[in-house]
Order: C-alpha cells, then sequence, then structure tokens
C-alpha cells in the first residue's frame, strides 16, 4: 500500500457496469516527506475521501476490488483509509 | 487505473484465439492537465471508446475481467471513457 493526496475527481458516464456507483477519485503518491512521488493515479474510493485528503492506497486489483464491495471489478487502484497521522521515529 | 487519451487502433491478424472480437486501441497515458506520461500502451477496450476520447484504464490481471468467461491475455484494458475531471 502507498500513501497519497486526492487531488480531483473523475466523471465518467460509460464505464464497466462494476464500476457503476463507485467514486473515482485522481491521487498522487508522497513519499514519507509529503512531496509527489511519480505519476498520478486514479483510484476508486472506498474510504470516502475528498480532495485534498491524505489516503492509503493499495495497489492491487482483488483487494481494490473488495474495497468498493465488488467481485472481480476491473481495478487495480483503491483508497482504503484517509490518514490521521503518521509516525516515523527516526 | 490512469487517465489516457486514445490516439489510435491495432488490428491483428493470426490472433490468439481468445482476443478474437477483442478491440485494441493504442492509449497515451496522461497527468490531469492533459499531458503525456509515459509511452503508448495497448489496451483492450471494453466500453466501446473511440479515437480523441479521454479514457481511463486498468492495469494487470484485471484488465480481462470485463472480458469473463473469456480468459483475454491482456495486461492493460480500457474500462471507461471519461466526461470530465476537476481538480481541486
Amino acid at each position: 500500500m502507498i500513501l497519497a493526496r486526492v487531488t480531483g475527481t473523475v466523471v465518467s458516464t460509460q464505464k464497466h457496469r462494476k464500476l457503476e456507483g463507485a467514486k473515482l477519485l485522481l491521487v498522487q503518491p508522497l513519499t514519507l516527506e509529503d512531496t509527489p512521488r511519480g505519476g498520478e493515479l486514479l483510484a476508486v474510493d472506498g474510504a470516502g475521501a475528498g480532495v485534498g485528503e491524505k489516503v492509503l492506497i493499495v495497489l492491487e486489483g482483488r483487494s481494490a476490488s473488495d474495497a468498493i464491495g465488488k467481485k472481480a471489478a476491473p481495478v487495480d487502484a483503491a483508497i482504503v483509509g484517509i490518514v490521521d497521522a503518521v509516525d516515523l521515529p527516526s | 487505473m490512469q487517465l489516457g487519451r486514445v490516439v489510435g487502433t491495432v488490428v491483428l491478424n493470426n490472433q490468439n484465439d481468445t482476443l478474437t472480437g477483442v478491440a485494441l486501441l493504442l492509449v497515451q497515458p496522461i497527468s490531469s492537465t492533459r499531458e503525456p506520461v509515459g509511452r503508448v500502451i495497448v489496451a483492450a477496450d471494453s466500453v466501446g471508446a473511440g479515437v480523441g476520447e479521454h479514457v481511463f484504464f486498468v492495469r494487470g490481471k484485471e484488465a480481462s475481467f470485463p472480458f469473463y468467461p473469456t480468459e483475454v491475455p491482456a495486461d492493460a484494458g480500457i474500462v471507461g471513457i471519461v466526461d470530465h475531471w476537476d481538480i481541486g
């Protein structure tokens, strides 16, 4: 799983039926220092996240599918939690 | 998943039987500012996307799920056509 920031929302009317009702969010993966790391991704929301929030993303199909309560949905990334704090003792 | 723009089509002959009837499209992954990101990929299409449209696609085994029970040998698949997106 990775940490990311929600940066935007995506609207898609014509999509696979297993994605109907799923909220699609643009997310920017982050380093532990909260700086952007790599390209943006599109994730389905399984945690009720909103733009600007820091979230936990699962990058695996079966788990992502489980996060939106669907079996075998064609997804590869899902938001599974909203991050309150990350503690990294040095 | 990632945002992308459909830039072309691919036609096969002598294809693997399980790819019969599957539309293959060339997709340029893009950022939310519409800049190209990385290389163009070939993706299996299950939503009827066309050249010039903005789409989102899934990578990995999940790309074949829309064609179930046929086990399509694909590693990228278009699963939605994007109407628009908003950056907060």
